[in-house]
């Protein structure tokens, strides 16, 4: 049964099992690749995008549950967040990177002035192999302050 | 000697060679250096001086360019990235080094990861050797680009060349100037010049340097901030199918009795099971879930029964190996690196003798991005698209596995998913190129998580004898190092194994470390390959390899043989830090010896005000390390402060401090962040990873049970580098293996719990501290 959502602003609809993860319907139906693959079971982060503004975990949520839901990916998101990356220098390999911003988007839209104990905790489920943790947490705070001067819409209609 | 520099002997490869079909037969005096005009612009590069004598360096047939790097005639520079991208930011750092002596605009440089094309030389990424390999040979090729563009420059402008300089993509005579650009479009830029002239053109003193040593912000990086970067895992090709492994229960020896897929059959998408047949033996027993997408190759390995014979590593566990390893070191086996004559008699001698044993766990590569790889035969050549650590280790062993030659197959570069060494190791290509050539179609293998970690070829666990032989006046007079486990090397590599003082062949890369710079009397340090390991599972290398182990045992062990003797752990390495003997140091990779390591230390103590009164169940431990290899020492030391919860066996690091000397650094900021990954891999290695090997698999196949770092579990990092204008030397690694033994240390200063395992657990401390009440 065909899925219809909308991704980035765009609607599509998709039709393949309901029970495929959404994470392969973003990668291998759209093409959309900058959402990654790490462990499958919902505890690396590197699939992280948002439904309805709300970061998830991609690879263990089904197609059949976001009809009619607004998707968000790394290639959707607002810039904020990635200039602070960039500010910081935060990725090493990179490949973690779309989960960690498409994680931290999500946190600084729910609280724009996170202290350093609520990034700990929203992003300890974000796994970083080489280790960056460091300069991600300095580029979370970055991002803040400048969402804090600058408002902008992060991801599906979530405003800071 | 280097390894690298071994290999070229012992093989006649050069790093830069043009030509893949003379290659073996090239030396360093049969090849000129030359600068050609192309009609793209100019180009510099190694070439055959067979080539140079007599041709004409225009003929873009005789002349194959890009090397490493080209000017454009809009005067962009692109230098090419013959190493693997992976968070080091190398291409930015070499990219520097180019750009510094070819005085050009920083904006104007751009870089180009290339294939594994045999005419970009010799290739692998690991090691740490990047920046060491190729400082010096990138500064002349910049400073020879430099001396061209000048000399044409001058003529353009009607000039005499000595009075021009050149600055910011420009060559200027006073208030006149030409750019770079113009001079690729008039000028006549063929140059050649002799290996002899290219090692003597001037380059820059290091207080003249503009790019060097002062901070940029990452090419690599933007791309990595917004999706577009692609990795191996992108790779996609019109008409591809999707291959999952079916992994056999053991890594060798397993054979497939019986498939059955009748379920299956029902999944839509799902193609077929394909058993593979291996002639390089590299996947033997596996068979691939073939499907037109990969979430119904998934759906589809779920209903499909395969029945094997299974191999004998089934019956292996990691206490088996352990044992096996403590057997072989009461054996007379192994390589001896280091055998002073007078050991014997030192340890008769001795008024006392110290000994301790030191064990270390499985542990995973578990880079981010699951191995994959996609294969397909186009136009008579085999292309293979993947991140990988290794092409020209890993070509030949495609090319067996495909009964094809080597010149068959190419291998485009992508961005890697992490490496830590785990994609030095190319097996992972083997399945993809079997399959594509077995449906003659183009076929993408993507591992599953727990399909890479139990494909893994993972640190081996190891097990270390340690011995301090001490006088009368409590003086060391003898050290012995044994040390048992799984060798990468002879397994995948064994043209890079050394020969030891007795004749035995050992894997360098799993004893560096034991061959450290302090001076401790007669020295005997023996290297023992683990056949049981070896048997069992395939060991890989991962980020140091060897002293991942060594250093563990060899700076626990230093911390215990200082109380032994009752003196300050600082004081006592100190003591034995002398540059003198095989400790002075050499020109240009270890000027200074054991003094630079002295140097490290005596900072770091400073700098975490060692000796500070600390409250109850909270300590200080110290750790050195020189890195990699002690032919390219980058000199470590590290302070941990840990706190131990007496009650559960909890250990909490609050703080790490770092100093390191790693001669020149070229991009600051790229290697402070090096080291703070290194350094916290370190910390996850000593306290949250490591597995086991249960009826020859590793336990831990996910994220559930398989626990590296997280943000946080990330203590106060303060990391500093000395001020150094010696050999730019690696950074990959030093910080890494520094920290375990830093935070054992730290435990037996809070708590007087002694651990000599690694991961350090809670139950360990626990026993640990139990024997101290």
């Amino acid at each position: 049964m065909a899925v219809q959502f909308e991704i980035n602003g765009q609607k599509v609809e998709v039709d393949v099992p309901g029970d495929t993860p959404l994470l392969w319907v973003i990668r291998d139906e759209l093409d959309l690749k900058g959402t990654k693959f790490g462990c499958g079971i919902g505890q690396c982060g590197a699939c992280t995008v948002h439904v309805d503004g709300v970061a998830i975990r991609s690879c263990i949520r089904s197609l059949s549950s976001i009809q009619d839901k607004a998707i968000t990916t790394i290639e959707g998101i607002n810039h904020p967040p990635q200039a602070a990356w960039v500010e910081t220098q935060a990725p090493q390999c990179g490949y973690c990177q779309s989960g960690q911003i498409m994680q931290a988007a999500s946190l600084l839209s729910q609280l724009p002035d996170p202290t350093d104990e609520d990034i700990k905790q929203y992003m300890n489920g974000n796994l970083c192999r080489c280790m960056a943790y460091k300069r991600i947490h300095a580029a979370i705070k970055i991002a803040a302050k400048n969402m804090k001067e600058t408002p902008v819409e992060v991801s599906g209609g979530a405003k800071s | 000697m280097n390894k690298f520099a071994h290999l070229i002997r012992e093989n006649g490869l050069q790093k830069h060679d043009l030509n893949s079909k003379t290659k073996k037969e090239f030396s360093i005096s049969r090849r000129g250096f030359l600068i050609g005009a192309t009609t793209m612009g100019f180009t510099l590069g190694f070439v055959p001086i067979d080539l140079v004598t007599g041709a004409e360096p225009n003929s873009e047939l005789r002349f194959e360019p890009t090397v490493w790097y080209s000017i454009d005639t809009q005067g962009m520079i692109t230098v090419n990235i013959a190493e693997a991208e992976m968070g080091q930011h190398i291409g930015t750092a070499l990219a520097r080094i180019v750009a510094e002596e070819l005085e050009v605009a920083w904006d104007d440089v751009g870089i180009n990861y290339v294939d594994a094309d045999p005419k970009y030389g010799y290739r692998v990424t690991g090691g740490s050797w990047s920046l060491w390999q190729n400082f010096d040979l990138l500064s002349r090729a910049g400073a020879a680009g430099r001396k061209a563009l000048i000399e044409e420059g001058a003529k353009i402008l009607g000039v005499p060349s000595h009075k021009c300089k050149a600055k910011s993509s420009r060559v200027h005579y006073g208030n006149r100037s030409v750019g770079y650009s113009e001079i690729v479009s008039k000028g006549d830029l063929s140059r050649r010049f002799t290996e002899d002239e290219l090692s003597q053109m001037p380059i820059k003193e290091p207080e003249q340097r503009s790019l060097v040593g002062y901070d940029t912000q990452a090419l690599d990086i933007p791309e990595k901030t917004n999706g577009a970067a692609i990795y191996g895992i992108d790779a996609s090709v019109e008409g591809m199918v999707y291959g999952k492994p079916i992994i056999p229960p053991t890594r060798y020896g397993s054979t497939i009795l019986k498939v059955d897929d009748e379920d299956a059959k029902k999944v839509a998408g799902y193609i077929q099971t394909l058993i593979l047949d291996d002639p390089s033996a590299t996947v033997p027993g596996w068979a691939l879930v073939i499907a037109d997408s990969y979430h119904a190759a998934i759906r589809a390995e779920k209903l499909i029964n395969v029945e094997w014979k299974i191999g004998e590593g089934a019956k292996v566990s990691e206490a088996d190996i352990l044992t096996h390893g403590k057997k072989l070191i009461q054996s007379e086996k192994g390589a001896l690196l280091i055998d002073d004559p007078e050991v014997d008699v030192s340890y008769q001698d001795a008024h006392s003798v110290l000994n301790q044993t030191y064990t270390t766990s499985t542990v995973l590569h578990f880079q981010m991005e699951p191995v994959n790889a996609l294969a397909f035969y186009k136009n008579g050549i085999w292309h293979l698209h993947t991140g990988n650590q290794w092409q020209s280790l890993c070509l030949p062993l495609f090319a067996k596995a495909l009964n094809v030659s080597a010149e068959k197959i190419i291998m485009p570069s992508y961005l890697l998913g992490g490496g830590f060494g785990r994609r030095l190791n190319g097996d992972y290509g083997v399945p993809a190129l079997l399959a594509s050539k077995a449906l003659n179609k183009p076929v993408k293998v993507v591992f599953s998580r727990e399909d890479d970690t139990r494909f893994d070829s993972p640190r081996s666990p190891s097990v270390q004898a340690l011995s301090m032989a001490f006088n009368k006046k409590k003086k060391t007079i003898g050290m012995q190092h044994h040390a048992a486990a799984g060798w990468p090397t002879e397994v995948m590599a064994d043209f890079f194994m050394e020969e030891g003082k007795n004749g035995v062949k050992f894997d360098p890369f799993s004893i560096n470390g034991a061959n450290h710079w302090y001076s401790v009397g007669a020295h005997r340090v023996r290297a023992i390959s683990n056949d049981l390991a070896n048997k069992t599972f395939r060991p890989g290398w991962l980020r140091s390899v060897g002293p991942g182990w060594t250093n563990w045992a060899l700076e626990s062990f230093m911390d215990e043989a200082a109380h032994s003797v009752g003196i300050d752990p600082v004081k006592f390495r100190l003591q034995h830090l002398i540059s003198r003997g095989r400790n002075a140091g050499s020109k240009p990779n270890s000027i200074g010896g054991a003094n630079r390591l002295a140097q490290v230390l005596n900072r770091v103590t400073d700098k975490a005000f060692w000796g500070q009164e600390m409250p109850r169940n909270e300590g200080q431990g110290v750790a050195t390390s020189f890195g990699q290899e002690r032919a390219m020492p980058t000199w470590c030391a590290c302070i941990a402060r840990v706190k131990v919860d007496t009650l559960t066996g909890q250990v909490r690091v609050q703080q790490l401090d770092l100093v390191i000397d790693a001669g020149t650094i070229v991009h600051p900021d790229g290697a402070l962040a090096q080291s703070e990954g290194a350094a916290l891999w370190g910390l996850s290695m000593a306290l949250f990873e490591g597995t086991q090997f249960e009826h020859g698999q590793v336990k831990d196949t996910n994220l559930n049970t398989y626990t590296p770092l997280r943000m946080a579990d990330v203590p106060e990092l303060n990391i500093e580098f000395i001020p150094s204008h010696y050999q730019s030397v690696g950074l990959g690694e030093p910080a890494t293996t520094v920290i375990a033994p830093a935070i054992a240390n730290a435990i037996f200063a809070a708590t007087g719990a002694r651990v000599r395992h690694i991961p350090i657990t809670p139950d360990a401390v626990m026993q640990a501290l139990e024997l101290t009440s």
